[in-house]
């Protein structure tokens, strides 16, 4: 071997340890599942930073639709999970895979559209009854179509009709997260069904109006779940833990319950940390 | 037109105020791009001209498995590095998943097989007669490689260039195995992307300028050297 190669291979290596060595320092990490909601609000940003200065863990959160944040918790990829889906959710406490489930707060779910109103939808009472004249009318509805729990919702509410709204030209399946979803409605002055967070975050921008909203059935609710640290060797169930009793202290709480006011004049979230699903109507 | 002159006077402002946050972007964006490109190249361009050069068994193979890998999609590679990085997976152990370091796996593998094309292709065009000749003067293997690869300088930097380029732009793979953290694995095409879901697009503008800037400024080095 020449001693260039040496000094070469040297080099290579001296790369790949510097790299390495940067990773292998944190061990105090919580991995955080959600869904885009929490995020593109800018909740999470405020709470994230408070919680790492208190436990002095690293939170890594990852952002993605509900239904990827349970697949990631399953899978024991992620310790801890902030979900919006309570009947999928229930699935997993069933069967082991989280525990420590608790309510963390609600907002509710809109359907939006052109202020134009196309499809004649406002102030309908029923988001059923909406959707099914939405479908009449054959106006442009963009769906979240990426198993979110805004999409479980969505299927919900399509559930109670007796057709279903896929493979209709009308009917758009964007398989994106919650403020895309709005932009593509916005450019293609379509329908949508939002939460309302997401929606109120992004209103400056959109030309798109409340419609309908107040159904029980609208109604949109966040819990925070500790994935089994029984189930996988890998989990970090301490950090799991810490992370629901930071989400249900009275703390964050009352962050929750200002979040939003100063800039849009309304909460985005309303805290619910202590109370049942029968409470709140759900 | 608001948007874009909104846009450009956005990242102007974000450069001279020297915002902290997309300085960091930026830097790891250059940290990532960087340490794969270099690692892709130490790598690729020997063994670029070694399969140019020398005939061995499997030579072709290894040769249509490159021009192969040349056109990897970015997110069939964050997949798959995805699927031995995940905690539960083969390499989980090494706890890499959403680090930098891994990122600078799945752009290494995206990098590694342009930059050993290009230089194939690079060093393949060279006189044969300056290979015969170096030998007849008594040169070591590895005295032919050096020689070879400055020979084909040219080439080789180009390989390096269009390596460094492709991951630099890549945005599917840094997603899936960073996470897109901020502070930790946000890179500029990620916090593009995510801008532009959140529907800043000012903001998403300005990252944009600063990446296409910064990828300006590298390939202005490199052609620098290349031309030398």
């Amino acid at each position: 071997m020449s001693k260039r190669f040496k000094w070469i291979l040297a080099l290579s290596l001296m790369v790949v340890l510097s790299v390495g060595s940067v990773a292998l320092g944190a061990s105090k990490e919580v991995i955080l599942a959600t869904t885009t909601s929490t995020r593109d609000t800018g909740l999470l940003d405020v709470l994230i930073p408070i919680f790492e200065e208190k436990t002095g863990y690293n939170v890594k959160m990852i952002a993605v639709g509900t239904g990827a944040a349970l697949a990631l918790g399953e899978k024991g990829e992620a310790d801890v999970l902030l979900c919006h889906a309570p009947a999928s959710e229930m699935e997993l406490v069933e069967s082991g895979d989280v525990i420590n489930r608790q309510l963390v707060m609600h907002n509710d779910f809109v359907i939006v559209g052109p202020s134009e109103d196309p499809a004649g939808v406002k102030g309908f009472k029923s988001a059923t009854e909406a959707l099914k004249k939405i479908a009449d009318a054959e106006a442009v509805f963009v769906s979240r179509a990426d198993d979110s729990g805004t999409h479980k919702k969505e299927k919900e509410v399509w559930n109670k009709l007796p057709f279903q709204p896929s493979g209709n030209a009308w009917y758009l399946e964007a398989g994106t997260g919650m403020a895309n979803t709005l932009n593509i409605a916005n450019e293609k002055l379509a329908y949508c069904l939002t939460d309302r967070g997401t929606y109120l975050s992004l209103k400056d921008r959109l030309d798109l109006a409340i419609l309908v909203e107040g159904d029980a059935i609208l109604l949109n609710i966040y819990h925070v779940m500790q994935v089994n640290p029984d189930r996988h060797k890998v989990v970090n169930g301490p950090g799991g833990q810490a992370f629901v009793e930071f989400m249900v202290s009275d703390e964050v709480q009352a962050i929750i319950s200002e979040f939003g006011v100063d800039k849009y004049g309304s909460p985005l979230f309303f805290p619910d940390a202590g109370k049942s699903m029968e409470e709140l109507g759900g | 037109m608001d948007l874009i002159a909104e846009g450009i006077a956005g990242a102007l402002r974000l450069l001279i105020a020297g915002d902290r946050e997309v300085l960091r972007i930026a830097l790891l964006t250059l940290r990532v791009s960087g340490t794969a490109t270099i690692i892709s190249a130490v790598i690729g361009v020997p063994l670029g001209t070694a399969i140019s050069l020398w005939s061995f068994r499997g030579r072709r193979r290894l040769a249509g498995f490159v021009n192969t890998g040349m056109g990897l999609p970015p997110v069939v590679v964050g997949l798959w590095v995805s699927i031995f990085l995940w905690r539960t997976g083969p390499l989980g152990f090494l706890r890499l998943m959403y680090t930098p370091t891994a990122m600078v796996i799945a752009q290494t593998i995206i990098a590694l097989p342009i930059v050993t094309g290009f230089t194939m292709a690079g060093v393949g065009q060279l006189d044969p007669g300056i290979r015969l000749q170096m030998l007849s003067l008594g040169a070591s293997s590895w005295q032919l490689l050096s020689i070879l690869i400055r020979e084909a300088k040219l080439s080789v930097l180009a390989a390096i260039m269009a390596g460094f380029g492709r991951v630099v732009a890549e945005v599917g793979a840094s997603m899936m195995v960073g996470g897109n953290l901020l502070g930790q694995t946000r890179v500029l095409t990620t916090a593009t992307s995510m801008e532009v879901s959140k529907g800043n697009f000012g903001f998403a503008i300005a990252l944009s300028i600063i990446l296409v800037g910064i990828t300006y400024i590298i390939n202005v080095i490199l052609t620098r050297v290349q031309q030398q």
